[in-house]
């Protein structure tokens, strides 16, 4: 089975996020750069397959150079090979143009399943792999729980968590599926993997390597434009009321009646 | 120079950390308060490639280099100190000596399954009746036929009660001192091996701590590693990797000291303020993040000069004094900062500060240290 599985590098969930002065981007400095958490979900569901049917697992970024890393940590988890593309002309790139890019850089590859996170930590857009599975003209299941392939190989039968209850599709392949977190617990690169993994070559790509002009899918043909970043407002202090007990509820009732109109 | 770590050693440095911090953090204060065994854990980290860290990718490994293999046990020892002296013992003194000193033949037998997780090394060096004074050792081995006779009394042996394979010194030869020494591999399963009295510890609990007892035990040729004679040799070569691998267990501690100080002191408040706006409380923290800092650069000196087939006794030595030391001192005053929660063991302080004294200790003293760094100096005068 030829699995590919896309990845993106993020800030770390637990990094403090600082805001460019600009506000057209956040600060990268000393930032601690990760995979994707979802990504990690989806390299692991590429694995599963792997080790169920035979095949390749490949990775597949979009990004600039720094994102090798990102690419690693997957070789380690036990991915065969990765594929990076990076040009200056995908600065300001946007969520389609990335999944245009995916597109022109997985279809060489002829994959029989193109599996990606959800959504991205940072932006959290949750566009880019429906968006692949369009531009590839492949069928798509998003968000999904639960995996399970039939014998052949050949159709995916998948949970989705709905309102209310789980939706079970049957997707033909090939196929794009987008992952939740729920779908497994993606492995630990092992240490010799970690080894492997530094002698596996990560191929790169420019636009003009896969047949793009940066006219239309870099920054310039972005369909959105960012106006500005900013920081979520900051928590107001909480105010303490002093005194006897009896003070201090009479003012917390007052506060709760004419202030926050809470109660009546 | 850069003081950079790699990019594979922050791939080591995630990938521990987080296996630390889901499946290590959580049980340490259970482990330390039982004293049991985390045989599951283990398996877990011999999975991950923790147990044959710097072993050949041939046999078995992970094929990589000590600085790599120290970032690995700072994360381990934060987590719990306990479990990373099980691991730390297996790699530095049963795996290191197999792999410098062993035949192929020796390779192959015993280092996959050491690094598989299959089976668990000690090492069996101090006796009851020598400890600094190492290289005085009664354990005796006499030829006989093409097996080797091995008796004595091996004391302080960590995973002394889980081991399968021993590398146990033994006299023999009449010279007195090193020279006199010489290494074997002993597996467990040899009759005439007993495993003796189980201590009970102030620290780093989980690891048992046996007396082992060999009667007569035939070990046969094959398993003498090394030369007759190299025994010396080969039990100091080691202690230098031992000793990293103990600073390493120390910028552990002192870091899980320093960063629970931190976040105590911040969230404690006294006098209508956080405690870290005191600046008694400042001055404490400040020295222990500096003194972290300095400890954690002579350990990833004494390990990269170690990974480059440079000689590091020194380096070894004033890593392993100056990170143990600052362990213990981060830790006394962590609980300090803490105040009575510090002193309760509601608190996981106090078992950093039972933790941190070992490392004062073991692998030679904090006195053996400073005597081998003053030969060293000394010499170069």
């Amino acid at each position: 089975m030829k699995i590919v599985v896309c990845v993106k590098q993020v800030p770390d969930t637990e990094a403090p996020i600082r805001i460019r002065p600009d506000g057209q981007g956040i600060d990268e400095t000393g930032l601690n750069l990760v995979m994707n958490y979802y990504d990690e979900h989806a390299t692991e569901a590429g694995l599963r397959l792997r080790e169920q049917f035979g095949g390749t697992v490949t990775l597949v970024a979009v990004g600039p150079e720094r994102s090798r890393e990102a690419l690693r940590t997957g070789l380690a988890m036990g991915a065969d090979d990765a594929l990076l593309v990076t040009d200056p002309a995908l600065s300001g790139a946007d969520h389609l143009s990335t999944a245009r890019v995916l597109a022109a850089a997985i279809t060489p590859l002829a994959p029989d399943v193109v599996i990606c996170g959800k959504l991205s930590t940072d932006a959290n857009a949750g566009i880019v792999g429906p968006a692949v599975a369009e531009f590839l003209n492949l069928p798509q299941a998003t968000a999904i729980a639960a995996l399970e392939m039939d014998a052949a190989g050949t159709v995916a039968t998948v949970h989705r968590e709905v309102e209310g209850g789980i939706e079970v599709l049957d997707v033909p392949l090939p196929a794009v599926l987008t992952v939740e977190r729920s779908l497994n617990e993606p492995r630990y690169p092992s240490l010799p993997g970690i080894m492997k993994a530094k002698r596996k070559e990560i191929g790169v790509r420019s636009l003009q390597d896969l047949g793009l002009a940066g006219e239309t899918v870099g920054g310039a043909a972005a369909s959105t434009r960012l106006v500005r970043l900013d920081p979520p407002p900051k928590r107001q202090p909480g105010r303490s009321v002093d005194g006897e007990a009896e003070e201090m509820v009479a003012a917390i009732v007052t506060f709760l009646k004419h202030e926050a109109k809470v109660i009546s | 120079m850069d003081f950079q770590l790699t990019d594979e050693h922050k791939l080591v440095q995630s990938t521990v950390r987080e296996f630390a911090d889901k499946e290590i953090r959580p049980r340490a204060a259970e482990l330390d308060r039982t004293a049991a065994y985390p045989a599951d854990i283990i398996a877990r980290a011999a999975a991950l490639g923790l147990m044959g860290m710097t072993v050949p990718e041939e046999y078995g490994g992970a094929g990589m280099g000590l600085v790599a293999y120290v970032v690995a046990q700072e994360e381990l020892a934060r987590a719990s100190a306990g479990v990373q002296t099980i691991i730390t013992v297996n790699n530095s003194l049963v795996c290191d000596p197999l792999v410098r000193f062993g035949s192929g033949a020796q390779k192959r037998r015993y280092l996959p399954s050491l690094c598989s997780g299959a089976s668990l090394g000690c090492y069996c060096l101090t006796e009851p009746a020598s400890g600094s004074d190492a290289m005085s050792l009664q354990t005796a081995a006499r030829r006989d036929g093409a097996a080797w006779m091995l008796s004595g009394t091996k004391s302080f042996v960590t995973n002394g009660a889980e081991a399968d394979v021993c590398i146990v010194y033994a006299r023999t030869g009449p010279e007195p001192g090193a020279r006199g020494l010489s290494a074997f591999i002993v597996e467990k399963s040899l009759p005439g091996v007993r495993v003796g009295k189980l201590e009970k510890k102030l620290g780093i609990k989980c690891s048992s701590t046996t007396e082992i007892v060999f009667e007569d035990v035939p070990v046969p040729d094959a398993n003498l590693l090394g030369e007759p004679g190299m025994g010396g040799r080969i039990a100091l070569g080691t202690l230098d990797v031992g000793r990293i691998g103990i600073a390493a267990q120390a910028l552990g501690i002192a870091r899980a000291a320093l960063e629970d100080a931190l976040a105590y002191a911040a969230s404690r408040r006294q006098f209508g303020r956080a405690i870290a706006e005191f600046q008694a409380i400042q001055w404490m923290l400040s020295d222990m993040a500096t003194r972290l800092d300095a400890a954690r650069l002579l350990t990833y000196r004494a390990a990269y000069l170690r990974q480059s087939g440079a000689r590091c006794t020194k380096e070894a030595a004033m890593a392993k004094l100056f990170a143990s030391e600052t362990a213990m001192w981060a830790a006394h005053k962590a609980v300090q900062i803490y105040g009575g929660y510090g002193f309760i063991q509601d608190y996981p302080v106090e078992r950093y500060f039972r933790d941190a004294k070992i490392t004062e200790i073991y692998e030679g003293t904090s006195e053996i240290q400073r005597v081998v760094i003053a030969r060293n100096v000394l010499e170069a005068t």
